[in-house]
């Protein structure tokens, strides 16, 4: 190991903090914000540490109702968004899983055809085909529901590309063994490849959670009415900079409780979550 | 693919498999009829009407073949467009980058306390872009941004609200700070690869640090660096239309409109769909280029590692 200066180290520290601190700053000032009232915030510059207002604007934007956005309470943009996540992650992971375990572990006639359809999606972002899937939603009414919330997005290669990567890896010896012991595809399917995957899933499903509750472009284009909207487009609605009558002590709870569920789930899963990003990547 | 690519997947794939012949099909149909229903008809349909002209009030539409581009690529709004995206992005990755690198080497530097610096500095990572514009915002808006209030107090005219290179400046940083963490784990991982034997060598041949991170850490990087270059403009491309639609919704006077959020206007609000179609169109064509060259490197990877 090379030696190191005590004056190197210090700088390494010092820079580490300055960064820390330009990361966090903007996350800590909305707390700070969340907890005055809003003309202490209409005042700049605001107080560097948190106010006495926590329980009042907390409880009034949760089970309150807010005016701007026709009244819905945040309670249930945060349910709206949770379901979402939740529903984009469980199934990208369900239908990805089945397909890579088909186009794995079976032979059949068009099974590279299918893999390349699925394969040529990466290449067909939401972004890139706006209007014709609204129009789609539209068709099968699929507007304002938590189904168009949530289908559409559950299509996509890279969590197929990833099982399938991952079940290559398996040993044909295992499923040879599988079968001696007269084991169906099922059987493998629940009894041995699910189990090896776990920690495959466990870092999948905080990466899809991530990107199922950050989601913008998707939410903002299939619903309409203010119940059904995430908590990301809600507050886009709840803030305006032109006139004065935005409720910024409301606006930073919700920007609070809409960064405070998925950075817990970065942090508490931080190991399946740096492992997963840096190998689904590759 | 390669050859290198191809031989490698019949390598792996296992030779022993199941006999089934239905239960295949029944696996791969969720999937693939979501993928279908809501890929490939939508993008069928975007190249459809990409060539078709409507009349203005929307009864009557006839082909004109690739008219639409032409007029598209020829409009100097569009043009305007692709600066600011070529602008932002490239100065997005490179800032988001940097503050990273800079920010991994110094997190393998101090031994002492590295699980807790990447705790801290990841978070990010979970903050949808739309509100990392937004609490910048709220941070540097002239009316109460406590920033901007800062910055007014040491004599800057700051308004990204009427001066579009302040407003370009608060989208990048939103931007950037939010993809911080992304990069900071991927360059934390490409320095543990470097081999450590190879810097000891170094030193022990008289290389400074400064020079030891030049012609050995950071070339040895290269690969990672790329990776990410490509990320990070796909990342500046797509994934900051919230930011852009939140924070500024392109102006002022379009001094922001990146091309995403033309597709989305044109589209959307000003209902010029043959346009619209179009630029889908040519955003599909840079998403292709983009994950070509993507999946090279992926190649080369396999060659070199």
């Amino acid at each position: 190991m090379i030696g190191q200066s005590p004056l190197r180290t210090f700088i390494a520290h010092a820079v580490l903090i300055l960064g820390i601190l330009i990361v966090a700053f903007p996350i800590y000032y909305t707390f700070v914000a969340s907890t005055h009232t809003l003309q202490t915030i209409l005042r700049p510059p605001l107080p560097l540490l948190p106010g006495g207002q926590l329980w009042n604007n907390y409880s009034e934007a949760l089970f309150g109702g807010i005016g701007r956005i026709g009244g819905v309470s945040v309670g249930r943009l945060l349910l709206n968004t949770t379901i979402m996540a939740l529903g984009v992650a469980v199934g990208k992971i369900f239908i990805s899983i089945l397909s890579a375990y088909a186009i794995v572990f079976f032979r059949f006639p068009l099974r590279m055809t299918f893999f390349w359809l699925i394969f040529i999606t990466l290449m067909l972002p939401v972004e890139v085909r706006i209007l014709p899937t609204y129009k789609v939603m539209v068709d099968l009414g699929m507007i304002d529901t938590y189904a168009g919330l949530i289908v559409p997005l559950i299509a996509s290669a890279t969590a197929t590309l990833l099982f399938r990567q991952f079940f290559m890896t398996i040993p044909g010896e295992l499923v040879e063994a599988a079968r001696v012991d007269g084991a169906g595809p099922w059987r493998f399917f629940f009894d041995i490849l699910l189990p090896l995957s776990r920690t495959n899933i466990a870092a999948l499903f905080v990466i899809l959670f991530i990107y199922g509750w950050t989601q913008y472009l998707w939410p903002l284009l299939v619903t309409n009415s203010n119940d059904m909207n995430t908590i990301v487009i809600a507050l886009r609605k709840m803030v305006s900079f032109a006139d004065a009558d935005t409720q910024w002590h409301l606006v930073m709870v919700t920007a609070m409780l809409a960064i405070v569920p998925p950075i817990l789930v970065v942090v508490m899963m931080q190991r399946w979550f740096v492992r997963g990003l840096v190998e689904s990547e590759k | 693919m390669g050859d290198a690519w191809i031989a490698r997947e019949i390598s792996l794939s296992p030779r022993v498999v199941f006999p089934n012949k239905i239960l295949p099909y029944l696996l791969v149909a969720p999937q693939l009829a979501i993928t279908l229903v809501f890929f490939y008809w939508p993008a069928g349909q975007a190249l459809y009407q990409s060539m078709l002209r409507q009349d203005p009030f929307g009864l009557k539409s006839r082909f004109v073949w690739f008219a639409n581009f032409r007029k598209v690529l020829a409009d100097p709004a569009y043009l305007n467009s692709i600066k600011v995206t070529v602008m932002f992005s490239l100065a997005t990755a490179i800032v988001a980058m940097v503050v990273a690198l800079l920010l991994a080497v110094m997190a393998e530097k101090a031994v002492r306390g590295k699980g807790l610096y990447r705790t801290l500095l990841i978070w990010p990572y979970a903050v949808a872009p739309a509100i990392a514009g937004m609490l910048w915002l709220f941070l540097f808006n002239p009316s109460i941004g406590s920033l901007a209030y800062l910055l007014r107090s040491l004599g800057i005219a700051w308004d990204p609200l009427l001066n579009g290179t302040h407003a370009m400046i608060l989208l990048v940083s939103a931007a950037a700070w939010k993809q911080i963490s992304y990069n900071f784990l991927f360059f934390v991982a490409g320095l543990q690869a470097v081999p450590k034997t190879l810097i000891e060598a170094a030193a022990m041949d008289g290389a400074g640090e400064t020079k030891r991170f030049w012609t050995i850490i950071f070339p040895l990087l290269a690969p990672t660096t790329f990776f990410l270059l490509v990320v990070n403009t796909v990342y500046a491309l797509f994934d900051t239309f919230g930011i852009v639609h939140a924070v500024t919704g392109g102006g002022p006077g379009k001094t922001t409109e990146t091309l995403v959020y033309k597709v989305y206007n044109d589209g959307f609000v000003n209902l010029i769909l043959g346009d619209s179609a179009a630029q889908s169109v040519i955003l599909m064509a840079i998403v292709i280029a983009l994950t070509a060259i993507q999946f090279r490197y992926v190649e080369r990877k396999v060659h070199y590692g």
